[in-house]
C-alpha cells in the first residue's frame, strides 16, 4: 500500500475522531464538564443500528435515523438524569459521575447483548474504488466517513453562526449568567447541546462499526478515550479544533501503524498529545480565557 | 402602585446574611439609586430581583405580577433589563451578535430592526464597530454594548449595576448623561453606583445601603446634603 493510501484511511480515521470530539468539546464548552460516557453512547448507537438491521431487517438508512434517535434521547437522558442534579458541584464529582454513567452503560449493554463480539454488517454499499493499478484503494467507508465529516462540520458551523439557539450555545459557553440575563434558558442550551453530541456520536458509531465491523460492550470506550485527547488536542472548547485534533490523530495513529509499529501506535499518539500539550497547554486551536475575578 | 416593589429581601449566601431583609419601591418614571460601600450588598439585590439568586425571604414584584420565583431568563420577556456589573459582554461575539443576543427573547424582525437602529443612534460607536468581536473594545464602548444590548429587550425596567466602574471621568459623565437620555425616553431606572454623588445628582429617589440594611431613604437632593451621606459616601 501507497503512503497516498495509509494517509486517506488516517484522514477516515481522523474523520471518525472528530465527529466524536466535537461532542466532547460543545459539551465541555456549554457544562464545563468532561463527558466520559460519550464512548459509550457510541456503542449504544452501533448497537442501535445491529439490532434494527440485523434482528429486525430494517433498511439500513432508517436504522442509522433511529439510532441517531435513540442516542439523543439517551444524551438528554444522562443529562437529566445524572448531571443535572451537579450543576453546582464540585468539578470533581461530576467527573466521577460521568465514569459512573461509562461503566453503567457497558454493563447494561453487557446484560443485554451479553459479551462476545457481535459481527457489525456494514450499513454502507459503495464498491471499493481501485486507482492507479490497484496501488490506491479506497473504500466506500473510508470516502462516506470523510464526507460525513466534513458536511457535519458545514451545518454545525452555520447553525452556531447564523441560528439563534446556536447563538444562545456561544453566550452560554462564555457566560451562563449573562445569558440567562438576556433570556436565554440555560437548562434548555445544555440540554440541546447534549443532545447534539450525542446525536453526532451514533453517526460516529455507525461509520466506525461499519469501517471496522465489530461490535461488543467496550467498543466505544477506546474511540472515547481517542476522541477526547484529539479535542483537547486541538483545544478543547473549540469547534474547529475537534477536527483539526481528530484528523491529525486519526493520520498520526495510521502512519504510525504502518511506518513505525502498530503495537507503539497508541503510545506516539499520546506522546504527540503530551508533547503539544508542553508547548502550547491550551491546544492547538484553544484560547486562553483569562478568569474573571 | 409602584412599578417595582421589594419587601422583605432577604439573601443568604450559606451561612452568611448578605442581605437582611430589605424593602423599597421603584415608581414608573423615576430613576432610583442604590448606593453603599463595597459589599453593602447592591449587587446582591439586583441579581435577587433579576432572578440570578434565589432568595431566602421576602418578595418581589414587578408591574403587578409576583416575580419572587420567576427565573432569571424568563423575566426579561416581561420588561426588566438588567445591565450587570463588569459589563459582561460576550467577548468572543462581534458587537452585532451581542446586540442581538439582547432581542433574544423578542421574535418580530421588524421591529428588532427599528430597535437596533435606535440603538446605534443613541451609541454610534457600537455602529462603526458592529463587526468587530466583544473582546476588543474599550471599557467604555464595552458598557455602552452592555447598556445597549438590554435596551434590544425594549424594557420598561433597567437595572443598572455599577456602570461607571473602571471609566475615566470624560467616559462617566457620558454614561450618566446616556441614563438620563434612557430615563427621559420613559424607561424606569433602578441604579447601583459607588460613586454616590455622580448617582444622587440624577436620580430622582434614593436608598442607602449598608451591610445589607437599608439605613437612609428619601429625595436624592436631600439626601446629598445629609451631613451623614457626605461624610460617608460623598468624600466631604
Amino acid at each position: 500500500m501507497s503512503f497516498l493510501n495509509y494517509f486517506i484511511n488516517g484522514l477516515s480515521l481522523g474523520s471518525v475522531y472528530a465527529i466524536i470530539a466535537l461532542g466532547y468539546t460543545m459539551v465541555y464548552g456549554i457544562a464545563k464538564m468532561l463527558n466520559f460516557a460519550h464512548g459509550d453512547v457510541i456503542m449504544i448507537g452501533g448497537f442501535a443500528v445491529y439490532v434494527c438491521t440485523s434482528s429486525l431487517g430494517m433498511h439500513p438508512l432508517i436504522a442509522v435515523l433511529i439510532s441517531i434517535v435513540v442516542c439523543t434521547v439517551l444524551g438528554i437522558t444522562i443529562e437529566k438524569v445524572a448531571y443535572k442534579p451537579l450543576r453546582k458541584a464540585s468539578p470533581l464529582a461530576v467527573l466521577i459521575t460521568a465514569i459512573g454513567v461509562s461503566y453503567f452503560l457497558q454493563n447494561l449493554a453487557l446484560i443485554i447483548f451479553k459479551s462476545d463480539t457481535k459481527l457489525f454488517t456494514s450499513v454502507i454499499s459503495i464498491p471499493l474504488i481501485s486507482l492507479a493499478d490497484g496501488k490506491l484503494v479506497i473504500t466506500g467507508e473510508t470516502i462516506v466517513t470523510i464526507i460525513a465529516c466534513l458536511i457535519i462540520m458545514v451545518i454545525l458551523t452555520l447553525f452556531i453562526k447564523k441560528t439563534k439557539a446556536g447563538q444562545a450555545m456561544l453566550a452560554v459557553s462564555e457566560d451562563k449568567e449573562a445569558a440567562e440575563l438576556m433570556g436565554v434558558n440555560v437548562n434548555r442550551t445544555i440540554s440541546l447541546t447534549f443532545a447534539i453530541g450525542s446525536g453526532l456520536a451514533a453517526i460516529a458509531g455507525v461509520l466506525l462499526c461499519s469501517a471496522y465491523p465489530t461490535l461488543n460492550p467496550y467498543t466505544g470506550s477506546m474511540p472515547g478515550i481517542k476522541a477526547f485527547v484529539a479535542a483537547v488536542f486541538g483545544g478543547i472548547g473549540s469547534i474547529p479544533g475537534a477536527l483539526v485534533g481528530g484528523l491529525l490523530l486519526g493520520i498520526i495513529e495510521n502512519l504510525s501503524k504502518a511506518y513505525i509499529s502498530s503495537q507503539m501506535a497508541d503510545a506516539i499518539v499520546f506522546s504527540v498529545l503530551i508533547i503539544v500539550l508542553l508547548v502550547k497547554p491550551t491546544g492547538l486551536m484553544g484560547k486562553k480565557m483569562s478568569e474573571k475575578v | 402602585m409602584a412599578m417595582l416593589e421589594v419587601k422583605d429581601l432577604e439573601v443568604n449566601y450559606g451561612v452568611i446574611k448578605a442581605i437582611k431583609g430589605v424593602s423599597f419601591e421603584v415608581n414608573k418614571g423615576e430613576v432610583i439609586s442604590l448606593i453603599g460601600a463595597n459589599g453593602a450588598g447592591k449587587t446582591s439585590i439586583l441579581h435577587a430581583i433579576s432572578g440570578l439568586l434565589n432568595k431566602t425571604n421576602g418578595t418581589v414584584r414587578f408591574e403587578d405580577t409576583d416575580i419572587t420565583n420567576v427565573p432569571a431568563h424568563r423575566i426579561v420577556a416581561m420588561g426588566m433589563a438588567h445591565v450587570p456589573e463588569g459589563r459582561r459582554v460576550f467577548a468572543q461575539l462581534t458587537v452585532l451578535e451581542n446586540l442581538k443576543l439582547g432581542a433574544y427573547t423578542r421574535n418580530d424582525k421588524n421591529e428588532l430592526e427599528e430597535t437596533l437602529n435606535m440603538v446605534y443612534e443613541r451609541f454610534p460607536r457600537l455602529k462603526e464597530r458592529k463587526n468587530q468581536l466583544a473582546g476588543t473594545l474599550s471599557g467604555g464602548e464595552q458598557q455602552m454594548l452592555a447598556m445597549g444590548r438590554a435596551l434590544m429587550s425594549h424594557p420598561r425596567l433597567i437595572l443598572m449595576d455599577e456602570p461607571s466602574m473602571g471609566l475615566s471621568p470624560i467616559l462617566v459623565e457620558e454614561i450618566f448623561s446616556i441614563i438620563r437620555d434612557i430615563s427621559a425616553e420613559g424607561v424606569t431606572v433602578l441604579l447601583v453606583e459607588q460613586n454616590a454623588k455622580k448617582a444622587l445628582s440624577i436620580a430622582d429617589r434614593a436608598y442607602v445601603l449598608e451591610t445589607g440594611n437599608i439605613t437612609l431613604e428619601g429625595d436624592a437632593k436631600e439626601l446629598m446634603n445629609d451631613e451623614s451621606v457626605k461624610k460617608a459616601y460623598l468624600g466631604e
